[in-house]
């Protein structure tokens, strides 16, 4: 379970992102959290994993409060947490394959787990031709997926993912909602930040509407209209 | 878990070495800056070895004899020489007999026949025994002269030729101690800026990989994890940094050294480098690996906080 508890958000110097959010998001639940650019989603995502602190407020994952862990404990919990980031945000000196195996390595997996898990997730992702390419060698679409690659190859109990789509063409598109599907039939929580009223609407799961950094619909088999 | 430390060991091993080789320029720049920096530590300990020497020996040049009154007796001398050599200022003392004296002043002046046929025409040595004395330190020479002029000798001792080179004496003290202390500091000084040089350039290759630090928290490595692949570099660097600095060094030495020879003799830093090899090349890359994982820990710190 997450629990976000009277959370706001203020960017130095009086950037209000978030505006006391309360949120309960149970486990194995798919969640859409939509609204417009600016509205505050990518915020929300970030302070799930300690990216960034809230203001005021609370975030309540499983039974550990997020922001009360030190930065010897903070690993562990991201480690539970898959993250696709909006900016992609992979090691620039690491191939695709590399940048894969990096979620893994750092969570002590052995290498044999490695070696059979990372070439399975390439071509769950459609990149097993890429796997030696850099990110810079790869196209923006390529580089989102290895990023989605990076958030469920260690399996995660929860995937959080910011806009993974947003780079992809229509097909590629449904083939990561439906890897999102999968995951959460598998028994992972996934929140799923997103413009697209198209993957929203055909969902018909759980939609959480912000604007203006405050959560104004949160509907249990939501659309998406705008 | 044991087995998980070898793991994660060999794992960041692997980065480390990845990084080194794959950023060839960044390392090139780097190794370059610390042989820069380990070139001028070890030419600096070099040139205060020969500095050392070189006023090393001119303070064993320093000494100072009593002469003893003709009616002294050998006995008594020898009192005083064991006295001295009590004293703990006291390097060494030799006792210069009257005989010894007189053989030394013929051997120097064989050549001068009128010397020799005034001194056979004297019929008896006129020459005093004397006590040569050196001191461990320039400056104890003024406490040995005061303990020789005490009243305790004056029925003995005729002369002591301190007074006589005590103005030398002091002023080549002063000298001594004004170059070893600036030598000191200007070798502090420039050796710091030489370690500053290098911490800049590890920090701005650090600066340059902020994010991925980040990334690397992010996607949930702990902090060793992330410093671990930085360390090996850091040894890299470091190791790399002394042998060039050696390789370079050596040729340069065995080239300068015989010029260095022709104007000091006695000097041979091609042959002091040789035979201390070893240990200046461990303290080099001790420095070098010490500069460079030391740089990529601080510099990193702050990346670590996300
Ligand atoms: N580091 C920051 N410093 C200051 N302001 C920020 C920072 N990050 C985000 N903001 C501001 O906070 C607000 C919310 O940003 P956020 O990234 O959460 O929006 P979003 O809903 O993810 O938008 P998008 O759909 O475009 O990704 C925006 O107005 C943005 O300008
Ligand atoms: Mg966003």
């Amino acid at each position: 379970m997450i629990h976000f508890k009277n959370v706001s958000k203020i960017y130095p110097p009086h950037m209000v992102a978030l505006e006391n959010v309360n949120l309960i998001i149970k486990s194995k639940e798919f969640v859409s959290l939509v609204g417009s650019s600016g509205a505050g989603k990518s915020t929300l995502l970030r302070m799930l994993i300690g990216e960034e602190a809230p203001s005021m407020g609370e975030i309540i994952v499983g039974d550990v409060s997020i922001n009360s862990l030190n930065h010897k404990e903070m690993p562990y919990m991201r480690r539970k947490i898959g993250t696709v980031f909006q900016d992609y945000k992979l090691l620039p000196t690491k191939t695709a394959y590399e940048n894969i195996a990096f979620a893994m390595e750092v969570a002590g997996k052995d290498d044999e787990e490695i070696r059979e898990d990372v070439p399975q997730v390439l071509s769950l992702v459609g990149l097993e031709d890429k796997a030696n390419q850099f990110p810079y060698q790869l196209s923006g679409g390529e580089r989102q997926r290895v990023a989605i690659g990076r958030a469920l190859v260690h399996r995660p109990d929860i995937l959080v993912a910011d806009e993974p789509t947003g780079n992809l063409d229509p097909i590629n598109t449904w083939e990561v909602v439906n890897l999102l599907l999968k995951l959460n039939e598998l028994g992972a929580t996934v929140i799923l930040a997103t413009h697209d009223n198209s993957i929203v609407n055909n969902l018909e799961r759980r939609v959480i509407l912000m604007e203006k950094g405050k959560v104004v619909k949160d509907d249990l088999k939501g659309k998406y209209l705008i | 878990m044991k087995e998980k430390i070898i793991t994660t060991l060999n794992r960041v091993t692997k980065s480390g070495l990845n990084s080194f080789w794959r950023n060839k320029w960044v390392s090139t720049a780097t190794i370059s800056v610390m042989v820069i920096t380990l070139g001028l530590i070890t030419s600096l300990f070099l040139l205060s070895v020969v500095v050392g020497s070189i006023l090393t020996d001119l303070e064993q040049k320093v000494d100072i004899s009593v002469y003893f009154k003709l009616s002294t007796t050998e006995n008594e001398i020898l009192k005083v020489k064991s006295e001295l050599e009590k004293i703990s200022d006291v390097k060494s003392v030799e006792y210069i007999s009257r005989q010894q004296a007189l053989a030394k002043f013929e051997t120097e002046h064989e050549n001068n026949p009128l010397i020799i046929k005034s001194l056979e025409e004297l019929g008896d040595n006129p020459l005093e025994a004397s006590l040569n004395i050196k001191a461990k330190l320039i400056d104890n020479y003024e406490s040995i002269a005061s303990f020789l002029e005490s009243t305790r000798f004056s029925s003995m001792v005729d002369t002591v030729n301190y007074r006589q080179n005590q103005k030398v004496i002091e002023k080549l003290s002063s000298i001594l101690g004004t170059v070893r202390n600036s030598g000191l500091i200007a070798t502090l000084a420039l050796g710091f800026i030489a370690v500053l040089v290098t911490f800049n350039t590890i920090r701005l290759k650090i600066y340059s990989m902020r994010e991925e630090i980040g990334v690397m928290r992010l996607v949930g490595a702990s902090n060793w994890y992330i410093r671990g692949p930085f360390i090996i570099e850091g040894i890299l660097h470091g190791l790399a940094a002394s042998l060039v600095t050696t390789i370079i060094f050596y040729p340069i030495l065995v080239f300068v050294s015989p010029k260095i020879s022709a104007f000091l003799s006695g000097i041979d830093i091609a042959g002091y480098f040789r035979n201390n090899f070893f240990q200046i090349f461990f303290l080099q890359t001790l420095v070098g690996v010490f500069l460079g994982v030391i740089s990529s820990l601080i510099a990193m710190r702050r990346y670590l906080k996300i």
